[in-house]
């Protein structure tokens, strides 16, 4: 019997995966692991393996699967929420994914553009009232994205504050009680949404399925409401993240910042390697084996726990040379950060489009930006979450 | 070089019109792949197979 290692582990640095993954990397592709229940699974940590099993329909996203691989006890909870279709398996997953994908198409990121700006540069003010010291992940890395998921589903101006503040509390609330307290007053929400929207039509994603896909039978209600909760989870804790560890990496790299800020055309590539290196959702790719898989040497039976991670596919040597690097002029493009496969992130385009704004204009706005807490003091959040820190004070 | 996009498996991501937007494009309704240029030209290969590599669906084909 090999020896099982526990999975996920701590990071020793907010801001990139758990050093002792770089080990089991260099060691090979797939290791067994002890999940906190006590079961048995596996965990991929190269890059090409990663790339492979999530493009694998032997492997299931599957959430109400009994051997569906839970990280912690909180992941026990997704079990009980409304179906979306980031826990289903094709056909249906691109049944319910389709519904959605005309709001975030190429074209439909570029007519966003302008509102993300407008979004950001009050963000910015905020902050800029909040300082000269003050906390950027509540005064700047929450509310832009939360704003933003408002404009994809149609969220009226006048009701941003009372939304924006739900969804703080929902992701960040200290108790799993507060949460579900912020997570029901969404839902009701979102819940009367739907009907202001059937009786006037608005912009947005609500009033679009509900005056089309819903009203025609084709989509549940509680699917609709669980579809834009969905986009509200996935997309908030995430970018929020890369936003505060983002401007924590360049602050602690005073000369790719100076490239940074000099040189719009250097945008894009520093965002990529900012979304490589933070691999935020280290933790999102989880799958349950529905038959026997054989990849490198093993094999995956069915029903076993197949865990993903992000972080040690986008350290993997063999695919980024010198993976500890943090080089704004790598090709960093090919990253698994956004997962890969079927289930590969719906909104990456949206995610890159608000990190090539909300940065530059951090920088722009407060050209004397610096930490107000030394690096070294920052502690990472835990393991089985979005990565990232809870508080970052900055001071300009 | 022959191109195709498979719209039955295509999950929207849009990685191929980043990667050859004179090639791949998405129509408005659904926001699944559309080829615009079927034969796109061997100068276009790069570009294209940058398509082909990054399309996480596997709906990009060269043939
Ligand atoms: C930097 C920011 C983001 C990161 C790192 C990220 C990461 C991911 C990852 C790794 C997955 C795949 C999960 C899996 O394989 O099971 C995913 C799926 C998803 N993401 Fe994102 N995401 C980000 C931003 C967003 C935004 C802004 C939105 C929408 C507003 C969004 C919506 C979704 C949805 C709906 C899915 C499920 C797709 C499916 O199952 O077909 N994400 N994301
Ligand atoms: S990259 Fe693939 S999945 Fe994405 S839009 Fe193009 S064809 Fe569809």
């Amino acid at each position: 019997m090999e020896e099982t290692i526990t999975f996920p582990q701590v990071r020793t640095c907010p801001y990139r995966p758990p050093h002792g993954y770089t080990e089991l990397t260099a060691q090979g592709p797939l290791h067994r692991v002890e999940l906190y229940d006590g079961k048995l699974g596996w965990v991929v940590t190269r890059y090409a393996e990663a790339r492979a099993l999530l493009s694998d329909p032997r492997l299931s996203s599957n959430r109400t699967d009994p051997n569906f691989p839970l990280i912690s006890s909180r992941g026990a909870a997704a079990r009980e929420q409304p179906p979306a279709f980031i826990g289903m398996d094709p056909p249906e997953h691109g049944h319910y994914r389709r519904m959605t994908i005309p709001e975030f198409t190429v074209k439909r990121m570029n007519e966003l553009r302008p509102k993300i700006e407008k979004i950001t540069e009050r963000a910015a003010e905020q902050l800029c009232t909040a300082g000269p010291s003050a906390d950027l992940v509540v005064n700047y890395a929450l509310p832009i994205p939360s704003l933003v998921i408002c404009e994809v589903l149609g969220v009226p101006y006048s009701d941003h504050e009372f939304f924006e503040d739900a969804s703080r509390r929902m992701m960040r609330s200290a108790t799993a009680e507060g949460a579900g307290v912020a997570r029901r007053e969404l839902l009701e929400y979102l819940d009367s949404l739907v009907d202001a929207a059937i009786e006037n039509p608005r912009p947005g994603l609500v009033s679009r399925l509900a005056n089309g896909e819903l009203a025609r039978g084709e989509l549940p209600r509680d699917y609709l409401t669980g579809i834009a909760v969905l986009l509200l989870v996935a997309g908030h804790e995430t970018t929020a993240n890369v936003i505060t560890l983002g401007t924590l990496m360049l602050l602690e790299h005073p000369d790719q910042l100076a490239e940074f800020r000099a040189n719009p055309d250097v945008v894009p590539g520093v965002v990529e390697e900012l979304l490589r290196y933070t691999s935020v959702a280290d933790t999102a790719g989880a799958r349950v084996a529905t038959a026997d898989i054989d990849i490198a040497g093993q094999r995956i039976r069915a029903g076993e726990g197949v865990l993903i991670p992000n972080g040690p596919a986008n350290f993997d040597p063999a695919m980024f040379p010198g993976p500890e690097e943090f080089d704004i002029h790598r090709d960093s493009r090919k990253h698994n950060t956004f997962g890969y496969g079927v289930h590969q992130c719906l909104g990456q385009n949206l995610a890159r489009l608000e990190l090539q704004i909300a940065l530059p204009l951090l920088f722009e706005r407060f050209p004397t930006l610096r930490l107000g807490t030394p690096a070294t003091e920052l502690r990472p959040r835990r393991a089985d979450t979005i990565q990232g820190v809870d508080e970052l004070i900055v001071t300009w | 070089m022959h191109v195709t996009g498979d719209r039955e498996v295509c999950v929207g991501a849009g990685q191929c019109v980043f990667a050859a937007p004179d090639v791949f494009d998405q129509d408005e309704d659904e926001g699944l792949v559309l080829v615009l240029q079927e034969y796109p030209g061997e100068a276009r290969r790069e570009t294209v197979e940058e398509a082909a590599d990054t399309c996480p669906s596997g709906a990009v084909r060269i043939g």
